[in-house]
C-alpha cells in the first residue's frame, strides 16, 4: 500500500490561514490502513484544528468528510454541490487525492494535510517498511524473493558493496543491507549459483525515469 | 568583472557579441575537435561546447573545452542536470575552472528519450534555475550548496539558454526573469526562425528592462536543406520554423538550398540586430562549422573585436 505521514500541524495551519471554511477529507484506502488518512484520523486532525482556531480566537468552521477513494474520479463527484462551500479543502489522502480534486473543482484550494512517503508495509503495528519502487519490471523473484531496487540504498543489482557490514547497510546501522538478506536467502534455498549471474544493465524506460506513466487497458475501457 | 572571459569583455565593452557552437565527437578522436575549432578560429568571441546534446553520448564537454583551450579559442562549458547530481556538477564546475574555463551555459538537459540511450535513468537532482543559482552562490559567495566555504571559488561568467517560441507563450518572459533573478549573466536563445514572435518576446523583456540585467544572445542555425527546415518545424518540440522558410529553401532547388538557408540565417542575424535589447548572437551551425565563417563574415560581423 501507499505509506504517509501525517504534516505538523503548524504548517497545515499556516496553509489554511485567513480561509474561514475548512474541509478535511480523508480517503479509506491505504491511508486509512496505515492509519495517517481515515475517518479516525480526518477526526484527530479537525478537531486539532478546531483547537488552534479557538486558542487564536476564530470561529472554527471545520468540517470532516471520508470518501471512498480520492484515487477514483466516481468518488470525487460526491463533493460536486459542496466543495465549492469551502475556503480550504485538506486532504489528508496520498498526493493523488489533492491532485484529483484540483482537477475536478478548480476554483477550490485544496491542500496536502499528509505527506506521502513510499509504497510499503506494515511490519508490525505502527511500522511499516518501504518494499516497492514501482521500476515497471519486476525481477524479485530472482533475488529469493528481495527487492534490491527498492532496498538497497543504491538500487544495485550486483551486490553486495564494499559497505555492507554485519548486515547493514553503510547509510545507517537502522538499515539492513539488503543484499546481506539475499544472499542468505538464496544460500538458504540452495540457489546462491544464481547470484554468480552479472546482471546487466536495467532498463529504466518504465520506471519513472521514462516520464510520467499513463497504462491504458483496452479490454476495460469503456 | 566576473570571470574576465573574452565573452564578458566584448559583451561588456559595449560590442555585438558573436558566439558558435562544437558539438563533441562520438568517440574520443581530439583532432575531429581540433579540426572543429579551427573553423571557428577568430570569428567568434567563445564557443559553446555542447554537453551530450540531444542524449547523445559524446566525449565529455569538460574534455572538449580543455581542447579547444589548447587552440586558443575560448570555450564556454555546456551543463546538463540529466546525467549528474550536485555533487558532480559543483565538482565538475571546479575542474573546470582549474582548467581555465570561463564560461559556463547551465541547462536541464533534453530527456534522455531522444537519445541513444533511452532505457537510462535520469538524475535532474537541479533544474536549470537552481543550477544557476548553486554556481552563483559557489562565486559569488565562495560557498557550497551546504553552506561550507569554497578553498578557492570558480570565476565564471554564468548563461542560460531560453526559448522564446516554447509554450506557453506568455509565461516565457518570466521564465527568463527567473533565470535572471536565479543567476544568468548572459542568455542565448533558441534558434529564431519567427523574427516577428522574437519581436514580440523582446519588446516585454525590455518591457520588464531584463535586458539591463543581463546580455540577450539571440540564437540562430542556419537550415541546410529542405528536409532539415521540415523536420524541425514538424518534430522539434518548441521550434516555431515559418512555412515562408520551407517554401524560401524549396524554391532555391535542391542545388542552392544550402546557400539560400545560409542567407536566410545572415538576414536574421541582421534583422534581430536591429531589436532593441539584443546584445548578440549565438551561431549554431551544428555540424557545419565549416561555414560559420561565410555566415559571421557575411553578416558584417568579421572582424571580432579585440578586448583587453
Amino acid at each position: 500500500m501507499i505509506i504517509g505521514d501525517s504534516k505538523p500541524l503548524e504548517e497545515i495551519l499556516e496553509m489554511i490561514e485567513g480561509r474561514d471554511k475548512v474541509l478535511v477529507l480523508g480517503c479509506r484506502g491505504c491511508v486509512t490502513v496505515c492509519n495517517v488518512g481515515g475517518e479516525k484520523e480526518v477526526g484527530i486532525l479537525a478537531t486539532a484544528l478546531r483547537i488552534a482556531r479557538k486558542k487564536a480566537g476564530q470561529e472554527p468552521h471545520i468540517d470532516e468528510a471520508t470518501l471512498e477513494r480520492q484515487c477514483d474520479p466516481e468518488y470525487i463527484e460526491e463533493l460536486a454541490d459542496t466543495a465549492e462551500n469551502y475556503d480550504a479543502i485538506v486532504s489528508i489522502a496520498c498526493g493523488v487525492g489533492p491532485q484529483f480534486l484540483s482537477e475536478r473543482y478548480p476554483t477550490v484550494r485544496v491542500f496536502p494535510g499528509i505527506n506521502t512517503t513510499f509504497i510499503g508495509g506494515a511490519l508490525e503495528h505502527g511500522v511499516w517498511a518501504e518494499r516497492c519502487q514501482s521500476c515497471g519490471n519486476c525481477i524479485v523473484h530472482h533475488f529469493g524473493g528481495l527487492c534490491p531496487i527498492a532496498r538497497c540504498s543504491k538500487s544495485l543489482m550486483n551486490g553486495p558493496c564494499g559497505g555492507s557490514a554485519a548486515g547493514k547497510c553503510e547509510i545507517s546501522p537502522e538499515v539492513d543491507c539488503v543484499w546481506h538478506l539475499i544472499v542468505e536467502k538464496m544460500e538458504r534455498m540452495g540457489r546462491l549459483e544464481e547470484l554468480e549471474r552479472v546482471w546487466p544493465v536495467k532498463n529504466w524506460l518504465t520506471s519513472r525515469d521514462g516520464g510520467p506513466r499513463t497504462r491504458i487497458r483496452e479490454d476495460l475501457k469503456q | 568583472m566576473k570571470a574576465g572571459s573574452n565573452l564578458e569583455k566584448v559583451l561588456t565593452a559595449g560590442h555585438f557579441a558573436v558566439t558558435g557552437e562544437l558539438g563533441p565527437p562520438r568517440g574520443n578522436n581530439a583532432e575531429e575537435v581540433r579540426k572543429k575549432a579551427e573553423h571557428l578560429k577568430g570569428i567568434v568571441d567563445s564557443v559553446n561546447i555542447t554537453d551530450n546534446q540531444t542524449a547523445v553520448v559524446r566525449m565529455s564537454s569538460v574534455a572538449a573545452c580543455k581542447l579547444l583551450l589548447e587552440e586558443g579559442l575560448e570555450p564556454n562549458l555546456q551543463m546538463v542536470c540529466r546525467d549528474r547530481n550536485r555533487i558532480a556538477l559543483m565538482s565538475d564546475l571546479l575542474g573546470a575552472t582549474a582548467l581555465g574555463i570561463k564560461n559556463v551555459l547551465c541547462l536541464s538537459g533534453d530527456h534522455q528519450r531522444f537519445g541513444d540511450h533511452p532505457e537510462g535513468k535520469n538524475v535532474f537532482d537541479l533544474d536549470s534555475m537552481q543550477l544557476l543559482a548553486t554556481f552563483k552562490k559557489m562565486r559569488d559567495e565562495k560557498k557550497f550548496l551546504n553552506d561550507k566555504e569554497l578553498d578557492g571559488a570558480p570565476e565564471i561568467f554564468i548563461g542560460a539558454a531560453a526559448n522564446p517560441f516554447a509554450d506557453p507563450f506568455s509565461f516565457r518572459v518570466t521564465r527568463l526573469a527567473k533565470k535572471i533573478a536565479a543567476g544568468a549573466d548572459f542568455i542565448q536563445t533558441q534558434c529564431i526562425y519567427n523574427i516577428p514572435k522574437f519581436r514580440e518576446y523582446m519588446k516585454q523583456v525590455v518591457d520588464r528592462g531584463l535586458h539591463e540585467k543581463c546580455y540577450i544572445l539571440a540564437g540562430v542555425t542556419p537550415m541546410k536543406s529542405v528536409g532539415m527546415a521540415k523536420y524541425m518545424a514538424k518534430f522539434v518540440p518548441g521550434m516555431d520554423v515559418p512555412e515562408e522558410i520551407v517554401k524560401r529553401l524549396a524554391a532555391a532547388g535542391k542545388k542552392n538550398a544550402a546557400q539560400e538557408g545560409i542567407k536566410i540565417c545572415i538576414e536574421t542575424i541582421q534583422q534581430v540586430r536591429e531589436i532593441e535589447g539584443v546584445a548578440g548572437v549565438h551561431v549554431m551551425a551544428i555540424e557545419w562549422e565549416h561555414r560559420a565563417r561565410e555566415i559571421i563574415e557575411g553578416a558584417g560581423l568579421l572582424p571580432r573585436p579585440v578586448v583587453d
